[in-house]
């Protein structure tokens, strides 16, 4: 039988390969991007298994949500993303320090 | 059993499917095993029996979000061989702190959960997943599902915003300026003599 333990653990690896991979793909805001979609899903996975052993719809609701900032997230990112490269010909993330933040 | 088979194999994939989506050379492939990725995750979700975010998950992620992803990686001329050159000196460092994370999790989880079995549905009286969630969607998040639209409408209105281009040399309709036109404005009334014409 397929307790909580498993998916959680399940959740865990995904989270952990998103943050991984924003590590080693520091220039490819792209792939960062995808990582960061990938950490949400591994959020969502939890939020569903935790609603499911604790028999409390909530957490499919939360999950729900979860969801629509993600999509907002990546649109909004990917829009920015596509500015960038129309000022700069070039989406480096090492170049982006024009506010010299 | 059969569900047993299942969640390994459905798990096995997302996770190797993951791993690629950080290793691949081609972001196409990263967008392609990002799918392959999402897939899996939402058999995982019908497998907790929460059919109705699964189909979600296919719709907003694999239909909506992914081939997002596709355009942008398609329309940027960018080459992506060179974007890949601190991988390996990157790899040690991230490594190390993945690791480190993985570990953490884990132990808490299988510290803190172990032994605790999934029960196989929710407590069944009769009402489907989608008309629990539905329920509970309008009546008690009300104003969080309308919040959840309100995201959505500004993520939309940002995205239009920043990406619009007002060319130059466009020749556009403008009502206020057609509406403010007046007679004066636009009829000379001449004296013509005969003969003359009114060429300079």
């Amino acid at each position: 039988m397929i307790g909580l333990t498993e998916y959680l653990t399940v959740a865990a690896i995904l989270f952990t390969i998103g943050v991984f991979g924003i590590f080693v793909n520091r220039k490819n805001v792209i792939i960062i991007l995808m990582c960061i979609e990938l950490i949400l899903l591994s959020v969502n996975i939890n939020f569903v298994a935790f609603s499911t052993h604790l028999g409390d719809m909530g957490g499919q609701i939360f999950a729900m949500f979860v969801l629509t900032v993600a999509a907002a997230e990546a649109a909004v990112g990917l829009a920015i993303l596509v500015v960038y490269f129309r000022n700069r010909g070039d989406i480096a993330v090492e170049d982006i320090n024009l506010m010299k933040g | 059993m059969f569900s047993v088979i299942t969640f390994y194999a459905l798990a096995g994939i997302a996770i190797a499917a993951a791993f690629m989506v950080v290793a691949a050379r081609n972001p196409v492939h990263s967008v392609m095993f990002l799918i392959l990725t999402f897939f899996s995750a939402a058999g995982l979700f019908v497998l907790m029996s929460a059919e109705f975010l699964a189909l979600l998950l296919v719709m907003v992620y694999v239909g909506a979000v992914a081939v997002l992803f596709l355009f942008v990686v398609m329309m940027l001329d960018v080459d992506f061989v060179e974007m890949k050159q601190g991988f390996l000196q990157y790899l040690p460092f991230g490594a190390v702190v993945a690791l480190i994370l993985l570990t953490e999790m884990v132990l808490v989880g299988a510290a803190y959960f172990k032994g605790s079995e999934q029960v196989a549905k929710l407590p069944d009286d009769g009402v489907s997943n989608l008309e629990a969630i539905g329920t509970l969607l309008y009546t008690d998040y009300a104003f969080f599902f309308e919040a959840a639209g309100l995201v959505l409408l500004v993520a939309m209105i940002g995205a239009i915003v920043l990406t619009l281009r007002t060319q130059e040399g466009v020749k556009r309709q403008d009502v206020s300026k057609q509406i403010g036109r007046r007679r004066e404005d636009g009829v000379e009334m001449l004296d013509i003599k005969s003969g003359e014409g009114i060429g300079s």
